[in-house]
């Protein structure tokens, strides 16, 4: 996927499946909303194949649209509109892409009720706090009830209190008749709260795709192992630290010192990977987790 | 019912929503009415002079292209930065992100602001017959003149906004659309009749929107007598809807082509840009 004169994506394979939540896990400027743009349709791809509820996103036409919830990073609009006045006149248009098994749109009341705002219901939307604002981006973004949501870093400049409340949202949104929720953060902890499987993205590479279960797994099997040899400093990260260490005694012997063995732990691997990448130097950052290839 | 029936139906609550905040909201009016007011006011001030010719008050002669000026703000200008400022909030996006939201959106607008400029025409007619004397608002004859210039002129200025939104980037850079129309207020016989001009401003006058719909509501609103003071002494209706005509056409195959490609370019990056921008320019 090239974006612009740069591979901004490669080889980014994702599939979310119905009722599922994935987190799209990254730092900043790792390639997540420009993914979560082309996913949208709202910016096309130079290469590669992308489908999207079976279509491609460039190609989708109006009724592809309508199976779509996007909850973008942060918008401002309609802000003399009022909540309730808004979510009413955004659900006509899904009306005609209403099935008996789905139907459309969500009832305004009991949207509102679901991301907690029914006390907002006649507020001018511009006078809504930014926690508030978000949640009602949310309503919106399921007022056609989507069978796939898009949400982009939902929860960034939150303070705590806003961030758990939507955190609960989300989960509640979860288990909500098979909407699949494609979510992006640049949390760990909130990525691992919330969804039901991570993909870690940087560089524009997927670099570890799983559960948060089987991610710490994979990432806190690991050992970070440093040592002195010949007075020059050495870190390596390996999977059996007992027979590195063993071996690197065998080796070098006397020369080894300053030995050190620590477990990593995934936000350890997550932190030095968004150190490495913001540094420029994401590929030493794939060598240290090692992943994905 | 077809979905885009359904998304028509929806821009027309829409633009009903978008008319009634636009109407009571206190910023909104105070933009529409600051400069046909004051222009009232330097008219109501200059009612004792009359049109060279005649001995008809030059101020009340001047209402109708008070009101040509409100149609082409409000068509023009109003309507190029809402169309920007919804850009830049993610008012477009959100239009794009909703199946047929354009449609509706499109719809919404085009009624909002229509119903804009006819409170614009309408509205300051009312003091203006009480303090001005000689309008004809008596006759049916000038309300269908008005109705019909009024119409016609909405359908050449609204495309002209449209593509004007579409094509500046910024509120900043909009500056560039008002003050060229600022210059067309002046050389379009808005407060004085342009046959007093020299020939060559007459000609540029000529071939924009603006000169022509102040002609159709000077037809409309003023007796027929000051056809005189008029370029050819006549009120030139076929011309007025040539002209018109000619613009609403040219405009209505321009404008879905800039609105489709602006359209396209919308992105959540690209309203974030913008925003950025829109942050870092001083208020």
């Amino acid at each position: 996927m090239r974006y612009g004169a740069n591979d901004v994506l490669r080889g980014v394979d994702l599939r979310v499946h119905r009722g599922e939540v994935l987190a799209l896990l990254g730092p900043n400027g790792a390639g997540k909303t420009t993914t979560i743009e082309i996913l949208e349709g709202f910016r096309r791809r130079s290469a590669g194949e992308v489908s999207v509820l079976g279509t491609d996103p460039d190609h989708g036409d109006e009724a592809w649209r309508a199976r779509l919830g996007v909850v973008l990073q942060s918008w401002r609009d309609h802000g003399r509109w009022r909540a309730a006045e808004l979510l009413d006149h955004l659900g006509l248009y899904y009306a005609p892409y209403g099935t008996p098994a789905r139907p459309r749109p969500y009832d305004t009341a009991e949207l509102l009720a679901l991301v907690g705002l029914t006390g907002q219901a006649g507020t001018v939307i511009a006078r809504l706090s930014g926690g508030q604002r978000r949640r009602l981006d949310v309503a919106i973004g399921l007022v056609g009830r989507p069978d796939l949501l898009f949400l982009d870093e939902p929860t960034v400049g939150f303070d705590p209190v806003a961030r758990q409340d939507f955190h609960d949202l989300v989960r509640r949104l979860s288990g909500l008749e098979d909407t699949a929720i494609l979510l992006t953060t640049h949390d760990l902890d909130e990525a691992e709260k919330l969804s039901d499987r991570i993909v870690l993205l940087a560089g524009g590479e997927i670099v570890a795709d799983g559960t948060a279960a089987e991610l710490a797994a994979r990432f806190s099997g690991k050992a970070e192992v440093r040592y002195s040899r010949d007075g020059e400093f050495f870190t390596e990260s390996v999977q059996d630290a007992t027979g590195y260490v063993r071996e690197l005694f065998a080796r070098h012997g006397e020369a080894i010192g300053d030995l050190e063995v620590r477990r990593v732990s995934l936000s350890e691997v997550y932190l030095a990977m968004v150190r490495e990448f913001e540094s420029g130097q994401h590929h030493a950052a794939r060598e240290l987790t090692g992943v994905g290839a | 019912m077809n979905a885009t029936t359904v998304a028509v139906r929806a821009g027309v609550s829409r633009g009903r929503i978008e008319l009634r905040q636009s109407a009571t909201s206190g910023q909104d009016l105070w933009g529409a009415a600051f400069f046909p007011a004051v222009a009232l006011v330097v008219m109501y001030l200059l009612r004792g002079n009359t049109v060279p010719g005649t001995d008809f008050s030059l101020g009340s002669q001047a209402i109708p292209g008070i009101l040509a000026m409100n149609i082409v703000l409000n068509g023009v200008t109003a309507l190029a930065m809402m169309l920007t400022l919804d850009r830049e909030d993610g008012t477009l996006l959100r239009a794009k992100a909703t199946p047929n939201g354009m449609v509706g959106y499109l719809v919404g607008k085009v009624i909002s602001r229509s119903g804009m400029v006819v409170l614009s025409v309408l509205i300051p007619l009312i003091p203006a017959a009480l303090l001005f004397d000689g309008l004809q608002i008596g006759a049916v004859s000038s309300w269908l003149t008005l109705a019909w210039v009024l119409a016609l002129g909405l359908v050449a200025v609204l495309p002209i906004g449209a593509i004007c939104g579409a094509v500046f980037g910024s509120v900043q850079s909009l500056g560039l659309v008002t003050v060229p129309i600022m210059g067309l207020v002046a050389i379009s016989g808005v407060f004085y009749p342009v046959s007093g001009f020299p020939e060559w401003l007459q000609g540029i006058a000529q071939a924009f929107p603006l000169y022509w719909i102040g002609l159709g509501l000077r037809s409309a609103l003023l007796p027929d007598a000051l056809a005189v003071a008029e370029i050819g002494e006549s009120w030139r209706h076929l011309e007025t809807a040539g002209v018109l005509g000619a613009w609403a056409v040219a405009g209505l195959l321009v404008a879905p082509v800039v609105l489709r490609r602006m359209a396209r370019r919308e992105s959540g990056s690209s309203v974030a840009e913008r925003r950025e921008k829109a942050m870092q320019r001083p208020m």
